[in-house]
């Protein structure tokens, strides 16, 4: 359904191509790790194609293709937005500083269904309900009326998951989703968002530094170095067989305890 | 609970302090009231009577406990120079002062939160960079200046006021609030444009944030997520600053109501300082000073109501 | 980021022009500020005199350059009061804290809320009129604000690495607070500056044109503000030109001040 063929991005303040010339598929259902090191360009690869990168600041060339629908293609903004939040949903590394911390819980879950469907006030508020419940949060009610400082990071994580699928988006962006929380509710949200995927069956691109928490989840993984993919494939072929230096490096960074679970 | 405390602490300390501070700077460095009153005329028994009648002879403490006491019941002295109860005083002049000082926060509010918010809109346009410079330009003109302009231009040039005569509010509402429209402006101007740099840089620095970027990967347009959730979350430091700008505005007032001749309680402090007439002026600061501590309370209680991370607990990290 | 601080460069010249011409009015001015010249009362700015003269005849640029120079010198005496106490007071208080820096503080916070510029007027009231009184009243009053920027300053510095290994290496505390710290706090103490004197020229012409503090020989800008009040309708460009003289002082001075908040970002 997602296709990548021959991504660059540079930015224009810059001589270096963030993105070099990359191919990544997503197929239906399927859920895709992109790891590398911070400024290996995945997390501009990621807001490439969810259409989050200020296109004043940016050159791309290539193609994002979205079901046949080019997202590069000049295209106006009010266009773009029209998948924003319906047919890509995100979620971003930080779950605190992600919400406005002046609204509750509830409207913020709400948004994409008000911006992109009529459904009237209650109806929003039960499939809100419905996406926190879906979400593990054990009760919805209560988080739906909370602000968001009066949670934990597990918990908002959780509530950012379940604001990106209430509209039932087909790719969900996961950007360093689990980076910020601790080790066993990392555990417990990578779990959640394999429930969610064999149910709803979203696509999912994960984006990590951590090939740890990629291979939890990911059937397929793209190793990115510099801009460039330089190893993709099945999972596990990847891990077990590595076939490039980089990629090496990064499972030999995992402890070995870690490694034989 | 022990923010409210503590603020609440601080702002009865205002209070203290600078009652206190009026009271001593008469006391100690401002000689003796009652020889400067008698002039000419005075004998030790007749000095003795009148210390005893304006109850200078009592030490400093007890006259501070009473003259706050007497103040909670109302009662403000009697003035040196009019013979008459201060509090009667007070009373004719309040009405030209807080309508003014109140018409003053209304512009300020009204001009300066819509240009704020344009000019963050359009950073960087030729809009944004001709506000800056005006600005900066307004933020320099002392209001007693911008009042003798407008003097000169809409009282002698264009005749829409006569400069010097104050109609009273029995006369007319109209011509009341029309005079005080020009001196209110004069002492806006500066505050607008203080408040319009502090909200376009607030703006700008919320449009930043990260929640902006959820709102957005959920297809809000920009414009939209401004006035639903940048705007919002502006207002805690913008009601803060406008609370502390009224403290501003009276201290202005006081001024501008000289340029202007309106009888309002800055003349009335004016003619006491001239006149070492302690009581009047002891009691018109104090009124001030209770004036800006009820301000800025009202100004925390709204920040609270807007924020609900200043409600619980030690006030957050906002 | 080689954006030139256009803030900071017109601040300068403005600044060092204003500066010129109060100097220049300490040593010499077109005419005699006091000669009242019968032959052109409440005559129009000309090539003679530059801004017209009063209704006396004296010539108003000779009596702008010296007023200026009236304001300009509280202004700074103040600015001087101000700043060398409260960075006294904020650099110890800061630096060692205490209950010694609660108590200040808290006495800080709730002055603070209060307009400083109404304090002085009955500190001047009471002192007596006289430029000292002046400067004096308003030197004590400005004096909490800088201690406050002075302390939050100090108190961040002194839990940081450099001020750490100073005091390892033994340097003794005045030398740690006022050769280590004081120079890395120096652009906002500038600008705080800045503020403060064009705080303390409007506090003064505030005063003087209130008719507080002065006397009439010592004719500041507020005090020829307030006179020329009186002709505005025959000579206007008497308060104009008293007036225009405060404005650039200001904008200058502001103008540097903003430019150096910039230079931080």
């Amino acid at each position: 359904m997602l296709e990548l063929r021959d991504l660059h991005v540079k930015f224009n303040d810059s001589t270096r191509e963030a993105v070099g010339g990359i191919d990544l598929t997503i197929a239906d259902g399927e859920v895709v790790g992109l790891v590398g090191e911070s400024g290996s360009g995945k997390t501009v690869t990621a807001m490439t194609l969810s259409g989050l990168i200020e296109r004043k600041k940016v050159t791309c060339r290539g193609e994002v293709l979205l079901d046949g629908v080019d997202l590069l293609a000049p295209r106006s903004r009010a266009e773009l937005r029209k998948l924003q939040g319906s047919v890509i949903g995100v979620v971003f590394q930080e779950p605190m500083s992600a919400m406005d911390p002046l609204m509750r819980i509830g409207p913020q879950v709400e948004e994409a269904l008000a911006v992109h469907t009529k459904l009237a006030k209650d109806e929003r508020r039960k499939r809100a309900l419905e996406a926190l419940g879906e979400a593990d949060l054990s009760d919805p009610e209560d988080v739906y009326n909370r602000y968001p400082h009066e949670c934990s990071g597990g918990m908002l994580q959780r509530v950012m998951i379940a604001a990106a699928l209430v509209t039932r988006p087909k790719l969900l962006i996961l950007d360093e989703p689990t980076t910020a929380l601790d080790v066993t509710v990392q555990a417990d949200i990578l779990k959640l968002l394999r429930r969610l995927n064999e149910e709803h069956g979203t696509s999912m691109l994960l984006i990590s530094h951590n090939l740890q928490v990629v291979r939890r989840i990911c059937s397929r993984v793209a190793v990115m170095q510099r801009g460039k993919i330089v190893e993709q494939g099945a999972m596990e072929d990847v891990f077990l067989r590595p076939q490039h230096p980089y990629t090496i490096e990064l499972i030999n960074a995992i402890p070995r305890r870690v490694k034989k679970e | 609970m022990r923010y409210t405390a503590k603020k609440i602490g601080t702002l009865l300390l205002t209070l203290v302090l600078v009652s206190l501070f009026v009271f001593l700077a008469f006391s100690l460095l401002s000689g003796d009231a009652a020889t400067r009153m008698l002039g000419t005329e005075a004998t030790p028994e007749r000095l003795a009577a009148l210390r005893a009648e304006l109850e200078l002879d009592k030490p400093l403490p007890v006259r501070y406990v009473d003259w706050i006491s007497n103040l909670l019941r109302g009662d403000m002295g009697t003035s040196y120079q009019y013979r008459l109860p201060v509090a009667q005083l007070v009373a004719e002049r309040l009405r030209p002062s807080l309508t003014m000082t109140v018409m003053a926060f209304a512009l300020i509010v009204l001009l300066s939160i819509p240009v704020g918010v344009v000019t963050a809109k359009y950073a960087g346009g030729w809009l944004d960079r001709t506000v800056t410079v005006l600005g900066q330009l307004l933020m320099s003109v002392p209001p007693f200046f911008t009042g003798i302009l407008f003097t000169y231009i809409f009282g002698l040039i264009l005749r829409l006021f006569v400069p010097g005569s104050f109609p009273a509010w029995e006369d007319g509402a109209a011509a009341y609030l029309g005079y005080l429209f020009f001196p209110a402006l004069a002492i806006a101007l500066p505050r607008v444009a203080m408040t319009v740099r502090l909200l376009r840089g607030c703006i700008l620095e919320e449009a930043q944030k990260d929640y902006v970027r959820t709102s957005m990967a959920r297809g809000r347009s920009r414009g939209d997520i401004l006035y639903r959730h940048v705007l919002k979350n502006t207002l805690v430091p913008l009601v803060t600053f406008l609370a502390m700008t009224v403290a501003e505005l009276v201290a202005g007032g006081v001024i501008i109501e000289q340029v202007f001749s309106i009888p309002g309680l800055g003349r009335l402090l004016i003619s006491g300082i001239s006149n070492r007439d302690a009581p009047v002026v002891q009691a018109v600061v104090t009124l001030v000073a209770f004036w800006v501590v009820v301000c800025n309370l009202a100004g925390d209680l709204l920040g609270r109501r807007i924020d609900p991370r200043l409600r619980n607990g030690e006030g957050g990290d906002a | 980021m080689k954006k030139r601080n256009y803030y900071l460069l017109f601040g300068a010249i403005l600044t060092a022009a204003v500066l010129a011409f109060i100097l220049l009015g300490y040593f010499w001015t077109p005419c005699d500020p006091m000669k009242m010249d019968g032959a052109a009362r409440s005559a129009a700015p000309s090539l003679r005199h530059l801004m017209g003269t009063d209704k006396f005849g004296r010539d108003i640029l000779s009596r702008v350059m010296k007023g200026a120079g009236a304001t300009f010198l509280v202004a700074f005496g103040t600015v001087v009061i101000g700043t060398v106490i409260g960075t006294l007071v904020g650099a110890l208080t800061g630096y060692f804290g205490g209950w010694l820096d609660e108590v200040l503080m808290r006495f800080n916070d709730a002055l603070s809320a209060f307009p400083g510029f109404l304090l002085a007027l009955v500190l001047v009231s009471v002192l007596g009129p006289g430029r000292r009184h002046l400067l004096l009243a308003l030197g004590i009053v400005f004096i909490p604000s800088y201690a406050r920027i002075v302390r939050t300053e100090f108190k961040r510095a002194s839990v940081q690495n450099y001020v750490k290994s100073a005091r390892l290496m033994g340097a003794s505390t005045f030398r740690i607070l006022f050769v280590h710290i004081l120079p890395n706090i120096l652009t906002v103490l500038l600008s705080a500056i800045t503020i403060g004197f064009n705080n303390a020229v409007l506090a003064e012409a505030a005063m003087s044109y209130l008719g507080i503090g002065v006397s009439p020989d010592e004719a500041s800008l507020g005090y020829m503000l307030s006179d020329s009040q009186a002709y505005l309708s025959t000579t206007p460009w008497y308060a104009l030109g008293a007036g225009l003289v405060i404005v650039l002082l200001i904008l200058g001075v502001g103008l540097i001040g903003e430019g150096l908040q910039r230079k931080d970002l």
